[in-house]
């Protein structure tokens, strides 16, 4: 208790003298991009990495933070949260993930973003300096909103700390959440949710009790997709009389906001569970020439060699996750990223969540006791995931001339007991007490 | 159909117990040895050997655990699985005539995802919809058999009461500004909650008066006519008698304090408060009141009365003298209470001793079977983990699960029968698939 409060105040001076150039001496770095380095400095100037080395020395004056004991790693990703627009779950007026509409690529999940949302202060006193922050909730669709949605809008890269959603932002069109048809979404979440045996069985080989249901699931599918194309045709028409400008030519707001996406410039980010639906939406992104990353797989099954060869990465969701069928393996959903991993694919993970976001290394390490090397582990809630998104230039990594977004921690991050001494956000010390320290030291002290 | 495939596992289940020893452990025994290296003996169910210089029985099946932990048994004070159905007798504000107990079903997939996470015991529960719920008992994970099978004998049965958001919705359904809404049902306030509490323990009262008279009358040898039988006043008699215990959801200070009156103005003890997600705020009145607090790790901001929730909960609760523990009121979650412990070291600085405690010895005082099971020690039932690293790690895997004595969980076998249960799966599939009379046709009905 004595040593928390000397921290919190060590923390608020810290950002009292608030600059973002300092030295770091003598710590264990670890880069994720290579091998450790054990006891050297790391000069952070302006907010970014300016040098790592055994022999830098400090101008004078410079602040000096003291590593020694101390490792240093990258802050960590999470690649699909819905933090900033959703507070609490259950009360759908503190959420605004879901909006209506079938084709909403307009929509901005950035200015959405409440910056004063408790979840922020929470999320990163574990040590993830940025996330993906989704439109829609979930690995599938929105909550609320009424009907099919295909484009749920943009997804948005933002750093953990700003007094505005423009001061957070690395990005507000890292992807464009699309949500592809896949055959028999029964549960609403994409593939086959805790399908029964029956049920199995009639979609595997048509017939059987469900005698029907397939059919009309695939006349559904097909349905889907012939409006999901006619969009895209649409979408390229469009982008042909923008380039043209013919007189008469009006801007449309959906149409503009897919350029991006048919230019190559923004993926498409699509939940698919099942085998065949990750197939189906890998087919259709090569058809249309545009970048997609796969959300929330529950499988692999055949994909790899696909996946692989056509660079497509993936999003893991938790591994903290019970199988989705009854017959499956007690360690399914821990194994799965192993599997992801073998097969070559890049992967990176996401929480899918708000709540268990702050959990984020302790999914990757449950994969790691289950066949996902250590430093793929590490890469994933890193590297992997600032690449995947497109920024892999300043972040994910501690090397000269990307941002300063580093976590100061006493051992590994992936393992629980370890504590965040220090955490900074482009050079930014960022302040690791939230709200529920605060009334942890409030009634820790009642009388 | 889906229970053809759990036939392979079934298969796990012992058929009688024998001598067993575990040598060369790092035990971690949640007992007055603390941990240590060393050797623990099992006979017959029970621990009759614990230590670092223990004799081998002659005949003993003897396992090697070098670099291994062993801990006792996981015990989940809150959790839903093996229950055939719903667990919400959600029409009445007070159904302590229900009872799970009727509705247990061993074949839950549910139990063996438990036990291959290390938990050997659990707290199954009715649901919260009620002020007053069902009847509660404690389960032990004896995969393979019947629902008898499955009870943990000699503990102490439970009555589950719920407080907060859950009870006062059947009243709310609309989220109530005043106007009751269709088929709303009392209660749908915090006000309305103490008030249904207090008028059953009113009832009971005089109920268990006119039991006391005649058990009096009889006892001088008298024969007079016994008051007529209530199923719904039964269980509550039992809890103003300490024969039952009161295992309470709940979530703020406000109404976990207003239990604490409640249950002082009658005259009955609340054995745990469940979730309480607000027990730091009132760890004080809680620990005075005796009463345990059985709560979540991390949860917070799912729902309103949740957002005050602090991950120091356990930890403030331990410091302040509640006998705590974590609790997963989940299938996926009971697979790893281990490392939810371990947040208790991140989150308000518990030793490794205390947190471990969270999920194995203080479970057990909470429903009062901690003379049988929730440490390592002698005399105590052989129900004891066995995991490849420290427990509390996130790296750690459960290697070997023990109940009784008899092992119901082993990870080799469980990966090495995985050809086979592969084998029996496309044998059942192909069988249907040749009973398809043809693409999307029908069968006979």
């Amino acid at each position: 208790m004595k040593k928390f409060g000397l921290f919190i105040a060590f923390a608020v001076a810290a950002c009292a003298a608030a600059n973002d150039t300092f030295l770091i001496r003598g710590v264990d770095v670890y880069p994720v991009t290579g091998p450790e380095v054990k006891g050297v400095s790391v000069l952070v100037q302006d907010g970014k990495i300016a040098d790592i080395g055994a022999k830098i020395v400090a101008p004078k004056g410079m602040k000096i933070v003291e590593g020694k004991g101390l490792r240093l790693y990258p802050g960590m990703i999470d690649s699909n949260t819905n933090l900033g627009l959703s507070e609490v779950g259950a009360e759908r007026v503190t959420v605004d993930t879901g909006e209506l509409g079938e084709f909403m690529p307009q929509l901005k999940a950035l200015s959405a973003v409440n910056p004063e949302s408790e979840h922020f202060g929470v999320v990163r006193a574990n040590g993830i300096t940025s996330v993906m922050t989704f439109p829609a909730a979930g690995g599938r669709g929105g909550r609320g909103g009424g009907g099919q949605q295909y484009i749920s809008g943009q997804a948005a890269l933002i750093h953990m700390d700003g007094w505005t959603w423009e001061d957070m932002e690395i990005k507000r069109d890292a992807a464009v959440h699309f949500l592809f048809p896949s055959i028999a979404s029964r549960a609403g979440r994409g593939g086959l949710a805790n399908v029964d045996f029956a049920d199995e069985i009639a979609l595997l080989f048509g017939g059987g009790s469900a005698a029907g249901t397939y059919t009309e699931a695939k006349r559904q599918y097909e349905t889907q997709v012939a409006k999901v194309t006619e969009f895209f045709d649409n979408c390229r028409q469009y982008q042909k009389e923008r380039t043209a400008n013919l007189p008469g030519f009006k801007r449309d707001l959906k149409y503009e906001a897919m350029i991006p996406v048919l230019e190559g410039k923004v993926p498409v980010a699509v939940p698919a569970a099942r085998e065949r639906a990750i197939h189906d939406a890998v087919a259709f992104a090569e058809k249309e020439h545009i970048k997609i990353v796969i959300l929330a797989p529950q499988e692999l099954g055949k994909e790899g060699p696909e996946l692989k060869a056509k660079n497509v990465p993936v999003i893991l969701g938790r591994t903290e996750a019970l199988p989705e069928n009854q017959d499956a393996p007690y360690d399914y959903a821990e194994s799965l990223p192993g599997e992801f991993y073998k097969a070559g694919v890049k992967i990176a993970f996401g929480t899918f969540d708000n709540e268990f976001s702050r959990n984020l290394p302790y999914n990757a390490a449950r994969a790691v006791a289950y066949g996902l090397p250590y430093d793929a582990a590490l890469k994933a809630i890193t590297i992997n995931a600032a690449e995947i998104w497109g920024e892999g230039d300043k972040m994910g990594s501690i090397e000269k001339g990307k941002w300063a977004d580093l976590m100061l921690v006493t051992g590994d991050p992936l393992e629980t007991p370890t504590q965040i001494k220090a955490l900074y956000i482009k050079g930014k010390e960022v302040d690791l007490s939230n709200k529920q320290t605060r009334l942890y030291q409030k009634y820790l002290n009642r009388p | 159909m889906k229970h053809a495939f759990l036939a392979g596992l079934i298969a796990l289940v012992p058929l009688s117990a024998e001598v067993t020893v575990i040598q060369n452990a790092t035990i971690m025994s949640e007992g007055a040895k603390g941990t240590f290296k060393g050797t623990i003996v099992v006979e017959n169910g029970k621990i009759t050997a614990v230590g670092d210089n223990v004799m081998v029985p002659a005949g003993a099946t003897v396992i090697d655990a070098a670099g291994q932990y062993v801990i006792p048994g996981i015990i989940d004070c809150h959790s839903h699985i093996a229950v055939d159905g719903g667990v919400n007798e959600g029409s009445v504000s007070v159904s302590s005539m229900v009872n799970i107990r009727d509705v247990i079903n061993p074949e839950d997939i549910a139990i063996y995802r438990a036990l291959a996470g290390g938990v050997t015991s659990a707290n199954i529960l009715h649901g919260s919809a009620n002020a007053i719920g069902g009847q509660t008992l404690v389960l032990k994970m004896r995969w393979g058999q019947d629902a008898e099978g499955m009870i943990f004998q000699g503990a102490t049965p439970g009555i589950k009461f719920a407080l907060g958001e859950n009870p006062k919705r059947a009243g709310n359904p609309q989220g109530g500004r005043g106007a009751a809404a269709t088929n709303a049902r009392y209660p749908a306030t915090r006000m309305g909650v103490e008030d249904v509490i207090r008028e059953a323990f009113n009832e009971a009262k005089q109920y268990k008066a006119e039991w006391d008279a005649y058990d009096a009358q009889v006892a001088k040898g008298e024969h007079p006519l016994p008051p007529r039988k209530d199923l719904k006043l039964e269980p509550l008699k039992e809890v103003l008698e300490g024969k039952r215990f009161v295992h309470a959801h709940c979530y703020r200070s406000d109404e976990i304090l207003m239990l604490i009156r409640v249950a002082d103005d009658y005259g009955f003890k609340i054995k745990t408060f469940q979730h309480v997600l607000e027990g730091y705020m009132v760890a004080k009145e809680i620990a005075a009141h005796g009463a345990g607090g059985s709560t979540f790790s991390d949860w917070w901001a799912y729902k309103m009365e949740a957002i005050d929730a602090i991950p120091y909960n356990a930890a403030v609760m331990t410091k302040k003298g509640v006998v705590s523990s974590l609790n997963s009121d989940d299938a996926e979650l009971m697979r790893r209470l281990n490392t939810e412990a371990a947040k208790a070291m991140k989150y308000g600085g518990l030793t490794r001793e205390e947190a471990l405690a969270l999920v194995t010895i203080n479970p057990a005082k909470q429903l009062g079977v901690d003379n049988k099971v929730g440490s390592i020690e002698v005399g105590k039932d052989a129900d004891i983990v066995i995991y490849d690293k420290d427990p509390l790690s996130n790296y750690a895997k459960v290697q070997k699960v023990w109940i009784d004595g008899n092992k119901y969980f082993d990870r080799d076998s469980d990966v090495s029968g995985r050809p086979l249960k592969e084998l029996e799966k496309k044998k059942l599939t192909d069988k249907e698939k040749a009973a398809m009379p043809a693409p999307n046709g029908r069968r006979p009905q």
